[in-house]
């Protein structure tokens, strides 16, 4: 494909851009117009010049989950968009409402799936800072330890399914191979290879077995290598390059303006990354970097994500070296079960912990809200508290919730080819957008 | 998030604009809460966004709570962000309940409460305005496409609120769906 084409479509999606907010009908209208003025007069319609609505999904390869999406096509140009959501909702928001706190853990590490590390942090971290509990930094290292697995295995999977879409599927077997190792880590420290339940309110559940450091410093020595395998692949692979370069940009402004965080901010040049802000777990005792990409198009997404990765394994390579020795939960009784070698000898343990199993510690009234930087961008937990063992409302910001507003800046004035990539590089989860 | 006293003189500025906007501020967990009046959100919204020094450019979040039994009874917070302090500022617009002592209707025509939408200012609110409503009820006024978001379109009822009760959608299976004859309309 020529350039000229690239330049026109960015022009195209300017166009599309300042037409948002209008009334969602109106640049259907409007491109009926265009064509009445000019052609109407002559033989009829070109056939690449009809207006065609399109429902793609819910059950759409493609999607990467259930999302529909309403498409408005003239040939093979997108001249609308409208995403419709919300066909897993599950009402995990309200179920927790009917939890105690430590049960709502497992609701919502099953929002988002694919970040179930980072669902649990943005709770429990929200919880905490009710409580004004303060865990131990043995807990903080192993938390970030891994929150970084899961960001590399959130990338993996948004990498090797997006490129499976583009035709490279030897990049889904290559990518769910390290996915698989992660996997087999989180299994050894937390017993499920997702959803572990691993982290809790104070610190994670149980220090990480003997053998975990070995296989993770594995992981870490092998993974850098793996990314390079990664690149050879695409990096100079054509049809990856001409499906992703220049395509879907908009502007570091317009992505702000709709909120968009994380890989998507960033790759259009914004160095913007919760992880450097002050006073989130321990970031700040580690050496990493930010990376930005120049144009936000898909390849720049592509790229930042990849850095993400070798960034990662930086973080969890320093985490392991300096890792404290120490507890791995805060040690009080009020909010923590106490070790189970003392239910036998310490009645007041056995209190405690019948206390805390039956009906879960009481969180005073208040409210906070929390931000975690997730594999997608922010990831934010409300928890509003009444005064007892059930929090009265859990809200989460999903990031790819509020990044799919973008999505039809993204493909409005593009071919639909480009929307599947458009739609592999915003890497949506919809458990989490639903959920 | 700004200081008690940084707190007193944003509330100051933004009543000097408009006086009676700002209601109350507080300081908690480490959080720096203005409580405005409804009436007044847009008008906080824009002065905390344009004025010089403050720059809380970004929306990083919007959500609805029920505080039932409590009066107002519902909220909207606005989870603003400074990004160039990485400061964060919550502003919570209390929302009276229009139909409290009549008890909320089965079929979803009561009164609802209402608030100015904010997409004119932060286009990032447009989704989130519409899980507010479609959870909470909570009418957005002047926001482009007020649908429900996440649940059905021809869902009755505001599942979020307090009083909604948890297991009120029967499961059906083939063994009860005579229970709930002609479902599939």
């Amino acid at each position: 494909m020529p350039d000229e084409t690239f330049r026109d479509e960015a022009e195209v999606t300017e166009r599309g851009v300042s037409r948002l907010g209008e009334d969602p009908s109106a640049p259907v209208a409007d491109a009926f117009a265009e064509v009445a003025e000019g052609e109407l007069e002559g033989p009829g319609l070109e056939p690449e010049q009809e207006i065609l609505t399109l429902n793609m999904g819910p059950h759409h390869p493609a999607t990467h989950g259930v999302l529909r999406l309403i498409v408005t096509l003239q040939g093979e140009r997108v001249i609308d968009l409208k995403p419709i959501v919300g066909y897993v909702h599950t009402g995990i928001e309200k179920s927790c409402e009917d939890q105690s706190y430590w049960k709502v853990i497992p609701f919502v590490e099953r929002m988002d799936y694919l970040a179930y590390f980072f669902n649990a942090e943005a709770f429990c971290g929200c919880v905490e800072r009710l409580l004004e509990l303060d865990i131990p930094p043995r807990a903080q290292y192993l938390r970030v330890i891994h929150m970084e697995l899961n960001r590399i295995h959130s990338h993996l999977v948004g990498l090797g399914t997006t490129a499976l879409d583009l035709g490279a599927i030897s990049m889904f077997w290559y990518c769910f191979r390290e996915r698989d190792t992660i996997l087999d880590m989180f299994e050894m420290s937390g017993g499920q290879r997702m959803h572990t339940r691993y982290f809790q309110v104070g610190g994670v559940f149980e220090d990480i077995p003997v053998g975990f450091e070995r296989k993770l410093r594995e992981f870490c020595e092998v993974m850098p290598s793996r990314i390079d395998q990664y690149e050879a692949l695409l990096d100079r692979n054509e049809i990856f390059l001409r499906r992703t370069k220049d395509v879907g940009v908009v502007s570091r402004e317009r992505l702000l303006e709709l909120g968009v965080t994380g890989p998507l901010l960033r790759a259009a040049g914004e160095p913007w990354d919760l992880r450097k802000s002050p006073g989130y777990l321990s970031y700040g005792d580690f050496d990493f970097k930010v990376p930005v990409g120049t144009v936000g198009d898909g390849y720049d997404r592509y790229r930042v994500r990849i850095a993400e990765m070798r960034e990662s394994v930086r973080i969890i390579e320093q985490a392991i070296n300096g890792l404290p020795e120490g507890p791995w939960i805060a040690d009080e009784r009020k909010y923590v079960l106490p070790p189970r070698d003392e239910l036998s000898t310490s009645m007041e343990a056995l209190i405690h912990h019948f206390k805390l199993v039956t009906e879960g510690f009481r969180v005073p009234p208040g409210e906070l809200y929390y931000s975690v930087e997730g594999p997608r961008g922010e990831l934010g937990c409300f928890v509003m508290a009444d005064g007892s063992s059930k929090p009265a409302r859990v809200h989460f910001r999903d990031a790819a919730f509020v990044n799919l507003q973008a999505f039809r800046d993204m493909c409005v004035g593009g071919l639909i080819a480009d929307l599947i990539q458009n739609l592999g590089m915003l890497d949506p989860n919809l458990g989490g957008i639903d959920r | 998030m700004p200081d008690a006293p940084g707190l007193e003189l944003i509330a100051q500025g933004i009543d000097d604009g408009r006086a009676g906007t700002v209601i109350e501020t507080s300081v908690e967990h480490g959080k720096a809460t203005l409580i405005v009046n409804p009436d007044g959100v847009l008008h906080a919204l824009r002065w905390l966004r344009d004025t010089e020094g403050q720059g809380y450019r970004f929306l990083s979040s919007l959500h609805a709570a029920d505080y039932l039994p409590a009066t107002p009874r519902f909220a909207v917070h606005y989870e603003l962000l400074c990004r160039e302090r990485v400061e964060r500022l919550n502003v919570k617009a209390l929302l009276p309940d229009p139909a409290a002592g009549n008890g909320s209707s089965p079929f979803g025509d009561e009164p609802l409460p209402e608030v100015d939408s904010c997409v004119e200012l932060f286009p990032t609110a447009e989704f989130q305005e519409r899980e507010a409503y479609d959870f909470f009820g909570i009418v957005f006024r002047g926001h482009p496409d007020l649908r429900r978001i996440l649940m059905p379109e021809d869902y009755v009822g505001w599942p979020q609120r307090r009083d909604f009760p948890i297991g009120g959608e029967p499961v059906l299976f083939t063994h009860n769906e005579i229970e709930a004859p002609r479902w599939f309309e």
